[in-house]
């Protein structure tokens, strides 16, 4: 098979994508299109994770901080004014917002804009420092940005958070977002800019020495990473059409690297299904929490049981999948041609020069 | 601000700088053996005061014996997580065991929703708990001595074992290279095993003093403190006990010191930690007490 195949196979799946959004969007209840959506977020939120963290090798925790910020633009560039004026009770919004309206796509785009400005921001001074400890300063930066959006009411209305955000988010726009996120990330990857992140992420020292400027590729990672977690927020916002400070604490972090480590780190085929798979089984778990009979047994509503058996679920999955479940191997139409040329060649006797 | 009030905002830091400290042990030991940030130490943190909850009101038993069981259950407790859940990923990347640590987190986070319920409890406070002495001025209560003595006593007995005994001298070698340690002889499994113990015994000392500071027990409790005692251990420089506690009372007093000097940013309270942490890391990178380890080329 030829390599440049690899392009109208890609294509096709796209089309093929397509196709099977259009008709979960018209079959699909709502319950099920919430999952996929959520899903198709956290793929956004992963993949975009992985980019720092997977590819370049700084470990930071401040996903969920960027997120808010991308979910506060969103909210108050999509609501309408009257609106603003209305659930603005502890204290009048302020006047930019006040008059603001903008459609859904340019919010998100905003949105991405203004998480990538925080991240500059924090990030200049912050990617100085290595390993454990960028992780918790950045970890620190997110819980400051929830905290101040806790205690600016005339901005982010508070801990009462804003209501009613229209939902816009459907699943056109979250797979559509996620597959543009892989495709940048993608093609930041596979250029000069990603092979300098990567010499980063198997070792600093070695990597200033040939030339990569450290400062200039860590931040631009991290910018980059921020932009989407920001879009994902905003698509997040619109999903929910409810957010408040409380939903971007800490353990929205450690939910999105979960996914990117149970995919398996660096791998963006991991990512996406983990990110699915993640959300699935959060939700398909709800029935052990609501009570049921094993034959005669009647086992009441047990709160808290669904959340027990998904971190036994994830432990044992951690345990035995120590790098997770693809372990760094990408998907490539080059790995599916060989798995069915090595299929084939088992079935007849092998012809000998496979690849 | 008048200096009785001044006296008794310090006091108030003291008392909660010590219960950061006793919690932030568990982390900088757990991470100078295995590097491992130890997610689920606040969870251990919570499950001590629940334990001395039960073991008060449903065996009726002394306060003294529930004390020492609680203490001895929630180190059990960390044992046998680290043998469940942080040794089998001993030899796999770093990252992985961080999460069994998030799952671990999880885990008994949610356990403790199903067994105890997640409606709050309010903690059994003994008599001798409730009394305010005056000074001057200052009001302190029986609580806030009591935290204070009982860290110092536990704190020094900590620093007794680990640079007195042969278990200590174990868990040092340990900590700078696990591999020459096995080699001469160390009982790699035992010792590690022995630092959870002594971390999580720590860590429900912390949280029954905590219990009695703030006596209201619920399964989200360990969060917050837990959090903040990691990065009390930060600031000292993870992995250096005697920076933990620094960093738990450096932490302790700022946080308090801030809301008294400025009420009207009281809500900011919290954020003025992080941005100690960050503000620190900055000049230190490695925490106050930290070791500058320098990359050799």
């Amino acid at each position: 098979m030829k390599k440049n195949n690899g392009k109208l196979y890609t294509i096709i799946a796209l089309i093929v994508l397509a196709i099977l959004v259009y008709f979960a969007e018209k079959n699909l209840d709502a319950y099920n299109l919430r999952i996929l959506n959520l899903g198709a977020i956290y793929v956004t939120l992963g993949v975009s994770l992985n980019l720092i963290f997977g590819f370049t090798g700084q470990f930071s925790l401040g996903h969920a901080g960027f997120m808010a910020v991308g979910a506060y633009v969103t909210a108050l560039l999509v609501l309408p004014p009257w609106y603003k004026e209305m659930i603005y009770i502890l204290e009048p919004l302020v006047w930019p917002f006040t008059v603001m309206h903008t459609p859904f796509i340019v919010a998100l785009f905003l949105s991405g804009v203004f998480a990538a400005i925080a991240a500059l921001l924090i990030g200049l001074p912050v990617l100085r420092l290595k390993g454990d400890y960028l992780g918790i300063a950045t970890l620190g930066f997110a819980e400051i940005i929830r905290i101040i959006a806790n205690n600016i009411p005339q901005i982010t209305n508070g801990a009462l958070g804003i209501k009613g955000i229209p939902e816009f988010t459907n699943l056109w726009w979250t797979i559509g977002v996620a597959v543009v996120t892989i495709y940048i990330i993608k093609g930041l990857i596979n250029s000069s800019y990603g092979r300098a992140l990567m010499a980063i992420r198997e070792n600093e020292i070695a990597a200033e020495v040939i030339g990569v400027n450290l400062t200039y590729h860590k931040v631009m990672s991290f910018t980059i990473s921020a932009f989407f977690a920001g879009v994902a927020g905003g698509l997040f916002a619109c999903l929910l059409t409810t957010i408040d400070p409380k939903a971007f604490m800490f353990i929205m972090t450690f939910n999105i690297l979960i996914v990117v480590v149970l995919g398996g780190i660096g791998s963006i085929t991991g990512t996406v299904i983990a990110a699915f798979l993640f959300n699935i089984s959060l939700e398909y778990l709800r029935p052990i929490e609501a009570g049921f009979n094993i034959g005669p047994i009647v086992i009441p509503a047990i709160p808290g049981l669904r959340m027990v058996t998904f971190a036994a679920l994830l432990l044992i999955v951690i345990l035995y999948k120590q790098n997770g479940l693809m372990g760094g191997i990408e998907f490539s139409w080059n790995g599916v041609s060989r798995f069915f040329q090595r299929l084939f060649s088992n079935n007849k006797s092998s012809e000998g020069g496979a690849i | 601000m008048s200096l009785s009030l001044f006296l008794q905002n310090l006091a108030n830091g003291l008392s909660l700088g010590s219960l950061y400290a006793l919690i932030a042990i568990g982390y900088t030991m757990v991470y100078g053996i295995l590097r491992l940030i130890n997610f689920a130490h606040g969870e251990i943190f919570m499950l001590a005061p629940y334990f001395l909850f039960y073991g008060l009101l449903i065996f009726h038993l002394p306060w003294w014996a529930s004390f020492i069981i609680a203490v001895a259950l929630t180190a059990l407790t960390g044992m046998i997580t680290e043998r469940i859940a942080y040794r089998p990923l001993r030899n796999a990347p770093r990252i992985s065991a961080l999460i069994s640590a998030i799952g671990v987190s999880y885990f008994l986070q949610n356990l403790a929703i199903v067994v105890f319920s997640g409606i709050p409890k309010s903690f059994f406070r003994p008599k001798f708990f409730k009394t305010i002495y005056h000074f001057g001025g200052v009001r302190l209560q029986s609580t806030l001595f009591a935290s204070v003595v009982v860290s110092a006593v536990f704190l020094s007995a900590l620093l007794y074992i680990v640079y007195k005994t042969k278990t200590g001298l174990a868990m040092r070698s340990i900590s700078t290279d696990i591999e020459t340690s096995r080699l001469m002889a160390v009982n790699v499994d035992k010792t590690i095993s022995v630092t959870f113990a002594i971390g999580s015994a720590l860590a429900a000392v912390g949280g029954i003093l905590w219990g009695l500071r703030f006596p209201q027990l619920f399964p989200l409790m360990g969060m917050m403190p837990g959090l903040k005692a990691f990065i009390a251990a930060v600031v000292g420089g993870i992995g250096n006990i005697p920076g933990a506690m620094l960093g738990g009372l450096i932490l302790g007093m700022s946080e308090i010191l801030f809301v008294a000097f400025l009420p009207a940013l009281s809500g900011y309270r919290d954020a003025f930690i992080f941005f100690i942490l960050i503000f620190i890391l900055l000049f230190k990178p490695d925490g106050l007490l930290g070791k500058n380890v320098q990359e050799k080329v």
